[in-house]
């Protein structure tokens, strides 16, 4: 009985048992749907197995919104219990595991994945190439980031979510406080996708660095794929911090080590501090690719070159240097003293400086220009104030002396979500509709995303504005109750009406997505916003090769050059088109993976020594398969093009 | 398969290439996670709660024999490559091997070594600094297993195919991989033991 | 357009409400260290307001203009101008170097012994965190007291914080900012009250399922009183053993309780922050000596 004690939740509730029964529910109508309809196979072969750039980045969104719902879900209940003073929906519990899912699946498994969905789609047909540099490893990266999103979540029903917060901090993470296996689970969790995550950086460096179409000099890249760029080399960087901080968790939590513990020489600040070596450029690796985004979708809309191209690109580089210098804003309070601290409130506001320098050059980008008030733009036009706003509290918190009374409030929260909502929610959200017809052939309908955005806007204002008063009231995060006489109570309902306004907008969203699919027209040509970059180029949807024959670059702006100046983007004859095979392996590779995590979560060394060897021998594996990929010929090529509406492109 | 003649075999196509510069780019990664854990070591180097300070378990012999074996092998590795250059298969394979014993020489060391500390009394779980110790070492010691495994799986390779432009893109990437952890080895030589036994 | 219109509403309501009626706690300071920090942030909030203003004011000036283009307006290429450029770059620079300024000025204002009680001897009060309480020591009365704090007013405290568990953060937002107590060192915050009153305090940083609850109220009276208040302690109250604060340490809440003696004899706080590299082996020894050791039973071993 000791062995299946393990697996039981530590809090159950009712709430509990119903979603364990709808997510039963739902696995065995997903099973029914797919064998009823055959589409196993399908599924298999040409999603599951696949090593194109493009679905693998369809397949990171489905993911990225599937957690977004999970996420979502956590964020209303806590604004819900948190709505009127002395509630009882949650108990207290109940609550840290919910704000800490939320900070956990929102991090890493909605924005890292969204992120990472759009730079899979975008990049490699923003540079002109035909996949990524390593495709196989591509699939196998989106697998461990599944893989440990599913067993992040199965910690809801299985031995006990996480529950010491999204930072983890020992000792309150360490077994002595913490004893369910929901930290074990957040520590595999983050471990298996962070390795998925590690593998993305090298290979889309590799490509940006090695693949791009001849005449694409570094400094002609459009800006997204300059921000990927930036991003993947902090995920590169950062990324091994965490591995070890989170092995160094591991150990103390299952083989009784005292690295964070409160005997024998533990420290406790050494968790903080590694936590945030890597967790301050984490929150660049979200937030460059969004301002990538932005520099797409503003010169687009307003119809002309995005204002200091150099500028934009310096001040990404800086503050990926700066992002790695900053860390310790996030303890000001642990007394380090005077000195340490005003070296820290300085290195932090210098970051901005070149945030600034974005701001500004987005708006004499918006200056000569003719807008166009499509729903990507109206989330870029969203962004500019709001963020601005979350930037400069964020100057504030930079003060360490005023973020001793700022630091753990729920002035902390707002500005964070003021800077992630505006920064890389909107710009998910841009992308999203921006790249859809790109992606599905179609467009999103304009009028309802219009009116998800305004929802999402106005619920994000009224949810988040008022928890800078109440933090400057004293209200500190992540309490589960206060009383009717701390006056917070009015803020909270706000907050609570807001997030509900914002869940609204996301509904409009998924109802905007239904509504396309069946209504949307089919036949929107390649470049239906009248774009600049050379994604726009190729066919919508794109064909599997992306581009026929390998485009010809001469300008940041290869399409609109293409378009206005007359370059031809395309020169020379159809050839044979080399590209990779689908590979199974990967896939076997996440069951493995899923069983070693789950395995180790529990303790059952079997279980770990049996999948270690497994996911060894898949290596072994992969290293003798000789797969040279395939050929598509020229015919076959013929025949795409013509189906898409002929003309060599 | 295009293969460009005027480069040398490992950087003979453009997938080949591409995996040097990723490998690359991996050692960079690979350089912060021993970064951190050195900061960590240097942190806790002094958290030796009621546990032995570094200086009451080092031992120098087996920390030099380990040295001298890492190091050789460093050399003979790049005697492989050396040999896969001029297309000597046999020395090429038969360095390699050498490589590899001289690795699992090191890790034979490093495992009695380990089991010494274990035997003075410093097991992981003795102290934070016991914990950064063995995790420190631990970590390098799992590479150099991990590229036993690795080195074994290309020298099979070299066996059945000879050098051609993926067995020689293999051996140069595991090369970089195994002179990365001899320059690993060196700062932990020189930063945890000579400097914990001064 | 409505956007704007929303923010601008937004700020206007919250300007009101900062400077309303009923003022925030953080700016409504009653001691001097929370002064410093309000008048900081008063400033940096003018400043913030200054650059929200001109951004939007741009922005709001930039998309009318470019959202009323006639039909044939073909928007220009435009060259960056260096000039442009480094006005946007120079002019954070200078907000930066004066917020800069402030925060070093002020950090070692909060960070020292408040100046104006330059010449009185500081009340040292051991305060020290564990699930889910509070336990102020007393070192010169000789008492202790749980979940509530007694101080007297114009006179500097200094604070020395540690915790028995995880870390919190010690916080009372009328008189100055927070400071984390922690297990391996005793950090030091400087207080002090102007004006007596009740103030809300409580720990700052999630520790866990009753943090929440883990608050303690302050009372800062006349000195006269408070001396009156320790004598009344130390007629009355129990003394506080180690076996009774063992079963204090144990997680859960209590209410207030107060008792003679205190818990710095057998149980003594870890070396404070800058101790902590310079003098390891007695910060151990420091470490052995506290009763984390027996709370310990529960073990590290996660089966």
């Amino acid at each position: 009985m000791d062995f299946f004690n393990r697996f039981a939740i530590p809090n159950p509730t009712p709430t509990i048992y119903a979603s364990m029964v709808a997510i039963a529910l739902t696995v065995i109508a997903v099973i029914i749907g797919l064998t009823y309809f055959k589409k196993w196979g399908y599924l298999f072969r040409e999603w599951l197995t696949t090593v194109d750039h493009k679905r693998i980045g369809i397949m990171y969104l489905i993911s990225a919104l599937l957690m977004l719902f999970r996420g979502g879900v956590d964020a209303i209940m806590m604004r819900a219990q948190t709505a009127v003073p002395e509630n009882t929906f949650l108990n207290a519990a109940e609550y840290n595991e919910v704000f800490t899912t939320h900070g956990v699946v929102m991090i890493f498994f909605m924005a890292m994945a969204f992120i990472i969905a759009l730079m899979n789609f975008v990049v490699p047909l923003q540079i002109g190439a035909r996949d990524v540099a390593f495709p196989r490893l591509n699939l196998l990266s989106f697998w461990l980031y599944f893989v440990g999103a599913m067993l992040f979540n199965l910690s809801f029903v299985l031995g006990g979510s996480p529950n010491a917060g999204w930072t983890s901090y020992f000792p309150l993470a360490g077994t002595q406080f913490s004893e369910s296996v929901g930290t074990n689970y957040y520590m595999w969790a983050l471990q298996i996708s962070g390795l998925g995550t590690l593998m993305t950086g090298i290979n889309f460096i590799v490509t940006i660095l090695k693949m791009r179409a001849p005449g694409m000099t570094l400094m002609k890249m459009p800006m997204f794929t300059w921000s990927a760029l930036v991003t993947n080399i902090i995920i590169v960087f950062a990324f091994p911090v965490l591995t070890v901080t989170l092995l160094m968790g591991t150990f103390d939590r299952q083989f009784g080590t005292n690295f964070f513990t409160m005997t024998n020489g533990g420290d406790d600040m050494l968790w903080a501090n590694l936590f945030w070596v890597w967790g301050h450029p984490e929150v660049y690796i979200l937030i460059l690719p969004a301002f990538g985004i932005y520099s797409e979708v503003i010169p687009t809309f307003t119809q002309r070159n995005l204002y200091g191209y150099k500028s934009m690109v310096l001040s990404m580089v800086i503050i990926s240097l700066l992002s790695f210098m900053v860390w310790v804003h996030h303890f000001f309070t642990m007394g380090q003293g005077a000195l340490t601290n005003s070296i820290f409130s300085f290195t932090t506001m210098l970051i901005a400086i070149p945030t600034g320098m974005k701001i500004f050059n987005w708006l004499l980008t918006i200056r000569k220009g003719k807008i166009r008030f499509t729903v990507p733009m109206l989330y870029s036009l969203g962004f500019i104030p709001l963020f601005t706003i979350g930037g400069v509290t964020g100057v504030m918190l930079a003060m360490a002396s005023a973020d001793y009374q700022y630091h753990n409030t729920m002035f902390l929260v707002a500005h964070f979500h003021n800077v992630i909502i505006p920064g890389v929610v909107f710009a998910m959200l841009a992308g999203l509709t921006y790249w859809w017809p790109k992606m599905f052939g179609f467009m999103l309908n304009e009028k309802i995303g219009k009116w998800a955005f305004w929802f999402i806007s106005i619920g994000f204002c009224l949810a988040f504005f008022p928890m800078y008063i109440s933090g400057l009231d004293g209200q500190a995060r992540r309490m589960y109750t206060y009383s009717a006489e701390t006056g917070f109570g009015v803020w909270n309902m706000i907050s609570f009406i807001g997030a509900g306004m914002m869940a609204i907008g996301f509904i409009i969203i998924v109802y905007n997505i239904y509504y396309s699919i069946r209504y949307s027209p089919r036949n929107v040509g390649d470049d239906p916003w009248n774009a600049r970059s050379l994604e726009w180029a190729t066919h919508n949807p794109v064909p599997e090769y992306n581009f026929a024959v390998t485009p010809q670059v001469n300008s940041s702006e290869a399409l609109w050059d293409a378009k206005k100046n007359g370059h031809k983007l395309f020169k020379g004859e159809l050839k044979e088109i080399h590209m990779p095979n689908n590979s199974g392996l990967p896939v076997i590779m996440a069951v493995l993976f899923f069983v070693f995590g789950f395995s180790f979560v529990f303790s059952i060394w079997p279980g770990v020594i049996l999948s270690g060897v497994g996911i060894f021998s898949s290596m072994a594996y992969q290293s003798y398969m000789k797969d040279r990929g395939k050929h598509i010929s020229v015919e076959e090529i013929k025949e795409t093009e013509a189906k898409f509406g002929g003309g060599k492109k | 398969m295009k293969i460009n003649h005027s480069q040398p075999l490992e950087y003979s196509t453009e997938h080949n290439r591409f995996s040097i510069l990723g490998f690359w780019i991996f050692l960079g990664a690979e350089i912060m996670l021993f970064g951190t854990l050195f900061a960590s070591y240097f942190v806790l180097v002094d958290h030796t709660g009621n546990g032995p300070v570094g200086a009451e378990i080092f031992e120098i012999t087996p920390i030099l024999m380990e040295t001298i074996f890492l190091l050789t092998s460093s050399f003979t590795i790049g005697l492989a490559i050396h040999a896969m250059r001029v297309g000597k298969q046999k020395a090429m394979i038969t360095f390699f091997i050498i490589t590899l014993l001289l690795g699992m020489g090191f890790l034979g060391y490093e495992i009695y070594d380990f089991f010494m500390y274990v035997h003075e009394g410093a097991t992981i779980q003795t102290s934070a600094f016991t914990a950064i110790l063995f995790l420190t070492l631990g970590t390098h010691g799992a590479h150099v297993t991990f590229g036993l495994f690795w080195g074994s799986v290309i020298i099979t390779q070299l066996i059945k195919h000879g050098i051609n432009y993926e067995t020689a893109n293999k051996s140069f990437i595991f090369s970089l991989y195994w002179h990365f952890l001899d320059v690993v080895w060196i700062f932990i030589f020189s930063f945890v033991f000579l400097k914990g036994m001064m | 357009m409505k956007i704007k219109w929303v923010i601008l509403t937004l700020i206007i309501a919250i300007t009101t409400v900062l400077t309303g009626c009923e003022p925030l706690k953080v700016l409504n300071p009653k001691g001097p260290q929370a002064e410093t920090t309000a008048d900081v942030i008063w400033i940096s909030i003018m400043t913030m307001a200054v650059v929200v203003i001109t951004v939007i004011a741009l922005y709001i000036f930039y998309v009318i203009k470019a959202s009323r283009r006639p039909d044939d307006y073909e928007p220009p290429y435009i060259k960056s101008n260096p000039i442009v450029e480094s006005l946007i770059v120079g002019v954070p620079v200078l907000i930066i170097i004066f917020l800069t300024v402030v925060t070093v000025k002020s950090l070692y204002v909060v960070e020292a012994p408040p100046e104006i009680y330059e010449n009185q001897e500081p009340l040292v009060i051991y305060a020290s965190s564990s699930n889910w309480k509070w336990h102020f020591s007393y070192p010169e009365e000789d008492i202790e007291t749980v979940n509530y704090l007694f101080i007297p007013t114009n006179r500097p405290i200094k604070f020395k914080l540690y915790s028995y568990g995880p870390i919190s953060s010690f916080w009372i937002p009328q008189l100055g900012g927070q400071k984390y107590a922690m297990v391996h060192a005793t950090t030091t915050l400087h207080l002090a009250a102007d004006v007596p009153g009740e103030y809300m305090g409580r720990n700052a940083n999630f520790t866990g399922k009753g943090f929440a609850e883990q608050t303690f109220n302050v009372k800062a009276m006349p000195p006269e009183e408070y001396e009156k208040w320790v004598e009344e302690v130390k007629a009355t109250a129990e003394p506080l053993t180690k076996k009774k604060f063992d079963e204090l340490l144990e997680p859960g809440h209590l209410g207030q309780l107060t008792f003679t003696g205190n818990h710095l004899g057998f149980s003594p706080p870890p070396m404070s922050h800058g101790e902590m590299s310079s003098d390891t082996e007695e910060t151990d020894s420091g470490l052995s000596m506290q009763p984390h050791e027996s709370k310990d039973k529960s073990g590290n071993e996660s089966d």
